[in-house]
């Protein structure tokens, strides 16, 4: 991973030819993460990919966490490899949640998809959409893939119950309801 | 302390007895009269319940199914990778006569349910269910498939208990391959109608099971008393304390 | 091999002398020869679509022998020619990332461990060294290099696996027999260390959960003396079978930079090539101390993909022996109080190692608030573990990548164009594991 002052050379060369793409460095644990802004972030991926000197032509993994009740709620992790150098760097977009505060339903935070530049974002970013409901601009098959087709709801959001039914034990076995019943 | 040492005495069966020259002799004389139909009655009746058994047919059609199961190939995760194992010569399922797993279910007699049935799932595994032909058996091996097993959350169907009748649980994470046999001897033995019902059968403690209660939320008759005898001890008992 | 050439120069000889060298001609060629109209390989898939020509959606699975596991495939076919294919997943989604929210880290690694139901050490290790990377610990060389035994062997157990159900797919059922007898020897070693056969939760926050029992060592060292001859039979039986050869043969090709593209990464991308492998490129855990070969396949065909795998079996089996020889004495999990159980003798004399047990067993350790994507290269490729801590004894959020999920994106591209039999064969060499695919 490159080391913090590679790391802001990073950002500031992101920002000279897309300004406000990058809003902060972070360099923790021994991992390297450019937080972008996310309207920007395929132009953040494209430059990372295409300069001579970064070439981080690998994307190992897409995914997307949700920060409840941090603000802004979600955010898309793009972990990404330059296989010459053998460096990581992570870049992270946080997205709003444009429904927050208007309960269950309602608008889908966006963000634009990189699977032009990243094929391997295909399954990844219907997952994050399936779990998440964080919808991909621009993918073009964006559906649930872990979950039946029908499924309403977005599992994995930390507002989401776990579900599942009560163990059944000696304690609650006289009230909790039966499979026969 | 004296340790005495004595061979138990027991009958031996009858193939465990010697024969001798003339016991042979006589067996090749009787053959040769009941080829020739000079029997007489009582030896004709001792001849027939020597040589021949009888029983019923379901008893019998009941011994074919079980020593002839044809389990369908049915993985859907870890478990199915245990099963595999049962099948394989360590664990060896062909021994009991099911050698032949059949991937199509119309062919199919049991279904082992090897692993988590997931909601997306599930309606597929009851239509897979209802396509296989009478007489079929389940056995749920494994605790995803028994109860929901440690995923206890929106995706996973809490024991496939809920959509479908199941004959055996068989528990563990995954089980051992010899646990799912121990649990198919005992499908075996509950179609050859003597079910092993455990515990309840050792301890006559039928009735205490949850479907045996009256209603809802009332324990039986049989549970009421179990339960009084286990927290006070039995006048007998007392007396033989205090003496 | 040099006993291959061995081999074949007393096969020959001995076939010459007893005037038993007929000439064999290629079947094909006969036949070409006849008259007979044959096209060599499936059609061109950019033909024209005759009208009379129907295309045919079938489904394949997600109940299918040959699927390995419930992978459903939508196949849409001319005649046997496969023209488009679409995979769907999710009939195994057990919810485990979620689940795992609601407990302590400790609880986590049975959850994570089901996932990719063949590779259970590594997704241990994964999450495992995710959350000491977290923590900030390191955990002492005996841990090292018994993590990697173990997941060394869980490698060729996920191999052995791999390559009795895929000769299954291809008829060689003799092979499923004798991969898992070497399986069940495998298992065996799981169960002298950790007790279970699979899912054996022996790996540690902060090392392993308990030391080797005193029979282990010398059992894995019967085992690995046993192994190569085993590898060498398999090899027999499969290296050049005339039916295998040309059923995997120049089946299956997806290059390298579509591979890469795809984020496909394992076996799948060495067999194209690549020389890819996080145990050289990105060193972890003890593995810069062992000399072991990357083995790099050339037309990334099917027949690469096994043969690759093959040789990544004996190189396991030379890492495990590297191990055994230089494994360090030692304590077998980490000193810290607040993360690691204390040894089972201070609790009688030190209250304050029976205040840590007490709060360790229940609340679990804390993990202060940050977030890491750890890597490992497990017997499918990439396996990550992305774990948000936020301070409290739960994390916020675990996510593991599963290399599955990626590869399988490029059995698009492995099958279209191909026959029906070629989708099967080329759905046994990606080695899919729907657990890992569906978590």
């Amino acid at each position: 991973m490159p080391d913090a002052p590679g790391l802001e050379l990073i950002a500031q060369e992101i920002n000279d030819s897309h300004p406000g793409a990058v809003t902060e460095t972070a360099l923790e644990h021994g991992r390297a993460t450019l937080v972008v802004n996310p309207g920007k972030v395929t132009d953040v991926l494209r430059w990372l990919r295409d300069t001579e000197e970064q070439r981080y032509t690998f994307m190992s993994s897409l995914h997307a966490a949700d920060y409840l009740p941090a603000t802004p709620r979600f955010a898309v992790h793009y972990e990404l490899i330059s296989r010459e150098r053998m460096e990581r760097l992570n870049v992270k977009a946080l997205v709003a949640d444009p429904a927050a505060g208007n309960g269950a339903g309602g608008e889908l935070p966006e963000i634009d998809s990189c699977v032009e530049l990243y094929p391997t974002a295909d399954f990844q970013e219907r997952e994050a959409y399936d779990m998440f409901g964080i919808r991909f601009r621009g993918h073009p098959d964006l559906r649930r893939i872990l979950m039946p087709e029908d499924y309403e709801g977005w599992p994995q959001r930390r507002d989401f119950p776990v579900g599942g039914e009560e163990v059944l034990f000696t304690h609650n076995e006289i009230d909790t309801p039966r499979w026969f019943e | 302390m004296e340790v005495e040492r004595r061979k138990l005495g027991r009958v031996p069966a009858p193939w465990e007895q010697p024969k001798t020259g003339e016991e042979l002799r006589a067996k090749q004389i009787r053959a040769r009269e009941m080829l020739r139909g000079d029997l007489t009655d009582e030896e004709l009746e001792a001849y027939v319940e020597r040589s021949v058994f009888t029983t019923t047919l379901e008893k019998g059609l009941n011994w074919a199914r079980a020593n002839s199961i044809f389990p369908a190939t049915f993985g859907l995760a870890c478990c199915a990778i245990e099963m595999m194992s049962m099948v394989t010569a360590r664990a060896d399922l062909a021994r009991f006569g099911a050698e032949a797993l059949r991937a199509s279910p119309r062919q199919a007699d049991l279904l082992i349910l090897s692993g988590r049935v997931s909601i997306k799932m599930a309606p597929v595994v009851r239509r897979l269910y209802d396509q296989m032909l009478e007489p079929k058996w389940v056995i749920a091996m494994g605790a995803c498939s028994s109860s929901g097993g440690m995923f206890a959350n929106y995706a996973v169907v809490q024991g496939a208990d809920k959509f479908m009748p199941v004959d055996i649980h068989v528990p563990g994470c995954p089980p051992r391959p010899e646990a799912v046999l121990h649990g198919f001897n005992k499908l075996q033995r509950m179609i050859q109608g003597q079910p092993d019902l455990g515990w309840r059968q050792r301890y006559n403690a039928s009735g205490t099971e949850e479907w045996a209660r009256l209603e809802p939320g009332t324990p039986s008759p049989e549970a009421i008393e179990a339960a009084a005898r286990a927290v006070e001890p039995t006048p007998a008992a007392e007396e033989a304390t205090d003496a | 091999m040099a006993g291959d050439a061995l081999r074949d120069e007393q096969y020959d000889r001995l076939l010459t002398e007893r005037g038993m060298r007929a000439e064999v001609e290629d079947p094909m060629a006969a036949l070409v020869r006849a008259g007979a109209e044959i096209e060599q390989g499936p059609p061109d898939v950019e033909g024209d679509l005759e009208p009379e020509q129907e295309l045919m959606t079938i489904n394949m699975g997600p109940h299918h022998p040959a699927t390995h596991g419930v992978l459903r495939l939508i196949v849409t076919l001319r005649g046997e020619q496969v023209l488009d294919l679409k995979p769907v997943v999710g009939y195994v989604h057990t919810g485990i990332e979620k689940n795992c929210e609601t407990k302590s880290y400790w609880k986590v690694i049975p959850y994570v461990e089901r996932m990719d139901y063949l590779a259970y050490f590594f997704n241990m290790e994964a999450f495992c060294g995710c959350v000491e990377r977290l923590l900030e610990i390191e955990i002492p060389e005996r841990a090292k290099y018994l993590r990697v035994i173990h997941m060394e062997l869980n490698r060729l157990h996920s191999h052995l696996v791999w390559l009795g159900t895929s000769c299954i797919d291809l008829g060689a059922i003799s092979m499923f027999w004798y991969c898992f007898r070497e399986r069940d020897a495998v298992l065996d070693l799981f169960e002298m260390s950790s007790g279970q056969r699979m899912h054996t939760r022996y790996f540690q926050v902060g090392g392993v959960a308990e030391d080797i029992p005193v029979g282990f060592e010398r059992k894995l060292r019967e085992f690995i003396e046993l192994m190569p001859s085993r590898l060498d039979q398999y090899e027999a039986l499969l290296d050049r079978n005339e039916i295998f050869l040309r059923r995997t043969k120049d089946v299956g090709i997806v290059s390298r930079e579509r591979l890469l593209e795809l984020g496909v990464t394992g076996p799948l991308l060495r067999a194209a090539g690549e020389p890819w492998d996080l145990r050289k490129a990105d060193s972890y855990l003890a593995y810069g101390d062992f000399d072991f070969k990357i083995p790099v396949g050339t037309v990334g065909d099917n027949y690469d993909r096994y043969r690759v795998r093959l040789a990544e079996m004996r190189e396991s089996v030379r890492i495990i022996e590297q191990a055994l020889d230089g494994l360090p004495t030692g304590p077998w999990i980490a000193d810290e109080r607040k993360v690691v159980l204390p040894p089972r003798e201070e609790l009688a004399t030190s209250m304050e190692a029976l205040i840590h047990h007490f709060k360790l067993v229940t609340e679990g350790f804390r993990v202060p608030p940050g977030e890491l994507y750890y890597s490992i290269e497990g017997p499918r490729g990439e396996l990550g573990c992305f774990v948000v801590a936020d301070g409290s004894a739960k994390p916020a959020r675990v996510h593991v990548r599963d290399p599955s999920f990626a590869n399988l994106q490029a059995f698009r591209d492995m099958a279209v164009g191909g026959y029906v039999a070629d989708l099967i064969t080329s759905l046994a060499m990606l080695d899919p594991i729907l657990g890992g695919i569906d978590r």
